[in-house]
């Protein structure tokens, strides 16, 4: 067991591509980290050169505290699970697992030891002595992981290792997954373009893009607090909306309605150097059926007219799809990239597709006009050039004020228990995102 | 293929068989003549009139047939195994690796299966001469080599490119050096087709010919095929037909064995379960 730090990682590839910029992160003993980004962002590039399947073109990288840069994989003490599995076809499950340690002439009798104990945490003990062209996808995963777990290494790297199976083993595998590396406290870093996975699994999550890395944080502060819109965007599913809003007279106006900015934030916005217009974020759970926000709740927001073009219940959560024709759609380059990543740019959907997480027990019907509340504390403003969250900067108090909606009662009280909105109680000028000493690292 | 009409059956039959008809006849008329008679050579009937293992037993107890025999499967052999471990070893580093001069490699391969033999007949007995290895078994064996490896590396370096790279990936950090991973992983998937490689190249050094009868004098390392057109008749002017019948049929045995058993697996494909799918 051991830390992985990395300083300063960058690819080059002979043809010139910068694969991997200068990225630095440090993944403590036993901690397990996510990289996390679209297809082609360096992810995997990242993990071969810590596996040393890759050279590192500059910077430096120690496993363990000592400097791996040039060391063969085979001294680097890791495990590694492949996307594909990579298992022998030519040998048994049991030489599978047990090829590492024999190429490291274990004797046979502590082979047998342990594979047999790796096979029973992985359920695998009855397929000892088959072949992997005679297993599940899912029995093949398993025996990948075993083959990893046998060896007691100082670190796994798994390179999108569920991405082969069907979604409902894809869900098993995941928990099974998460159970043995807390089992065994392995230091652990995944590679995945699965945001769900990424949430779900790791201890921490690092977000990269084209090379670069955005954020690194637990799952909490990348969803509660994400530094830019691709992060923003990334994170979260359904992913979070986009508008396009523009600050005027000291408001910030957006199709959805007007909201007021603290005066930080106003300044924030002026010197960002776009001009006056901003992008807003707004997750699909900080909206809600305005007939069912509590009379305490609402100041904390704006309600706002809607024709609900689709509506997708889901037993639990009711989801509505809506549209503001006056919108024009938010572009951004960030965002491009994101639309490529999902498919939606090929699909035709519009970015300006406005998706509502409601309570079940909403009467909004398809097709009809609904009156929708959103919650303006949980609000992220983005400077459309550079993509950074405007609303992040400074534990000051309010960052977003909120133009009380035409006939809300004028009484305030305590917040509504919504997700995000953990700021000051009580008072119109609310926090927007929680600060550092937040939720934000709870899950560490 | 799902619906097969009866006529589309009688057509394809029928074209078949003439087909397998065109390949048989002359490979049954050799069969037939081996079995005639002396007398019966000449006889124009297809089937012998009367049965005779004489042709066999004759080739058989000469030592004219059963040394140069011994030559064809000795060279064959050392020469196939030589050509198939150098061909696995170019075919793996063409496939996987980059390196400089690696087209110009491929190239040079390419220019030597092509090259016309027969141009290099004679500054090869010269040198072979020269150096001691005329009528010897490495005579032989070199050139066969070099002739051979081209058609191992084109053959091979098919197959290792359908190897999952994973696998040796996955060997490499299992703690395998690269000679490891090669020998313990590589290898072992690409024997199919190092199995087919190695019947290509020993058909190609069995049924040589022209270096054959070039490069030798006498029974020392004559191969097989060389060696029937040495066969004398029983007299100066009798022609030995049925003795070289029977010789044409026994160097015609070992390749039928040879692909019957190894066709299975090249067929078995062992790279299937690899990986997902």
């Amino acid at each position: 067991m051991a830390e992985i730090v990395l300083n300063e990682i960058t690819k080059r590839f002979p043809d010139g591509a910068l694969a991997v910029d200068k990225i630095s992160l440090d993944v403590g003993d036993g901690e397990f980290v996510i990289l996390v980004g679209p297809s082609g962002c360096g992810k995997s590039t990242v993990l071969n050169m810590i596996a040393g399947l890759e050279d590192i073109t500059s910077g430096e990288l120690r496993i363990g505290g000592q400097v791996v840069n040039n060391k063969t994989p085979k001294d680097r003490d890791i495990a590694m699970v492949f996307q594909s599995y990579a298992l022998y076809p030519h040998m048994t499950v049991r030489e599978n697992m047990g090829f590492a340690l024999k190429l490291a002439k274990t004797p046979q009798a502590t082979i047998k030891e342990k594979v047999e104990e790796a096979a029973r945490i992985l359920d695998l003990t009855q397929h000892l002595d088959r072949r992997p062209a005679n297993l599940s996808g899912g029995q093949r995963q398993r025996v990948a992981m075993g083959r990893a777990i046998v060896r007691d290494p100082a670190a796994f790297l798994m390179d999108e290792p569920l991405s082969n199976l069907d979604a409902k083993l894809r869900v098993q595998m995941r928990t099974e997954v998460s159970r043995i590396q807390r089992r065994l406290g392995t230091t652990t870093v995944y590679v995945t373009h699965d945001q769900t996975e990424a949430m779900t699994l790791g201890d921490r999550v690092a977000v990269m893009r084209t090379g670069v890395l955005q954020q690194v944080g637990s799952p909490k502060e990348l969803y509660d607090r994400p530094v830019n819109l691709f992060v923003a965007g990334f994170i979260g599913s359904p992913a979070m909306n986009f508008l396009s809003g523009t600050l005027e007279d000291g408001m910030l106006r957006t199709s959805l309605g007007d909201f007021r900015l603290s005066d930080r934030l106003r300044r924030e916005v002026e010197s960002s150097g776009s001009g006056r217009s901003v992008i807003v974020g707004l997750r699909p759970e900080n909206f809600e059926d305005a007939a069912l926000v509590s009379a305490d709740a609402r100041p904390n927001g704006i309600t706002f007219r809607t024709s609900i073009d689709v509506l997708e219940s889901l037993g639990s959560d009711v989801y509505v799809y809506f549209t503001h024709g006056r919108e024009q759609g938010v572009t951004a380059a960030e965002l491009d990239e994101l639309a490529r990543d999902s498919g939606r740019a090929d699909t035709g959907g519009s970015g300006d597709t406005v998706v509502a997480r409601l309570d079940a027990a909403t009467r909004i019907r398809e097709g009809q006009e609904a009156e929708l509340w959103v919650n303006g504390r949980a609000m992220h403003i983005f400077d459309p050039a550079s993509g950074r969250n405007l609303s992040l900067a400074g534990d000051d108090g309010g960052a977003v004020s909120v133009q009380p909606a035409p006939g809300a009662a004028a009484a305030e009280a305590a917040g509504r228990d919504e997700p995000a909105a953990t700021g000051a109680e009580g008072t119109v000028d609310v926090q927007a995102i929680p600060g550092q000493a937040g939720p934000a690292g709870e899950a560490t | 293929m799902a619906a097969n009409t009866p006529r589309q059956w009688a057509s394809w039959g029928t074209a078949n068989l003439v087909v397998i008809a065109l390949a048989l006849i002359p490979v049954l008329w050799l069969v037939s003549l081996s079995f005639k008679t002396p007398t019966a050579v000449l006889d124009p009937s297809y089937f012998p009139a009367q049965w005779t293992w004489g042709n066999y037993s004759g080739i058989l107890k000469t030592s004219q047939f059963i040394r140069p025999l011994i030559n064809s499967i000795g060279i064959g052999l050392i020469a196939t195994f030589i050509a198939v471990v150098l061909a696995s070893m170019a075919a793996y580093a063409i496939a996987r690796l980059r390196f400089p001069g690696k087209s110009v490699l491929i190239g040079m391969a390419l220019l030597i299966a092509m090259f016309p033999q027969i141009s290099l007949v004679t500054p090869m007995f010269t040198i072979e001469r020269a150096l001691g290895l005329f009528n010897t078994w490495p005579g032989l064996i070199i050139p066969y080599v070099a002739f051979g490896l081209p058609l191992g590396i084109y053959t091979l370096s098919a197959f290792f490119r359908e190897i999952p790279w994973e696998l040796e990936k996955a060997a490499k950090v299992d703690g395998a050096t690269p000679f490891q991973a090669f020998i313990r992983v590589i290898a072992p998937l690409a024997a199919p087709g190092m199995v087919t490689t190695a019947i290509l190249v020993f058909l190609f050094c069995w049924n040589e010919f022209l270096l054959a009868i070039s490069l030798t004098s006498t029974t020392a390392s004559r191969t097989a095929p060389a060696s029937i057109a040495y066969f004398s008749g029983s007299s100066q002017f009798s022609v030995p037909t049925g003795p070289i019948a029977a010789a044409a049929v026994v160097i015609t045995i070992p390749i039928i064995i040879f692909v019957v058993f190894f066709q299975r697996r090249i067929v078995a494909g062992l790279t299937s379960g690899a990986v997902k799918g």
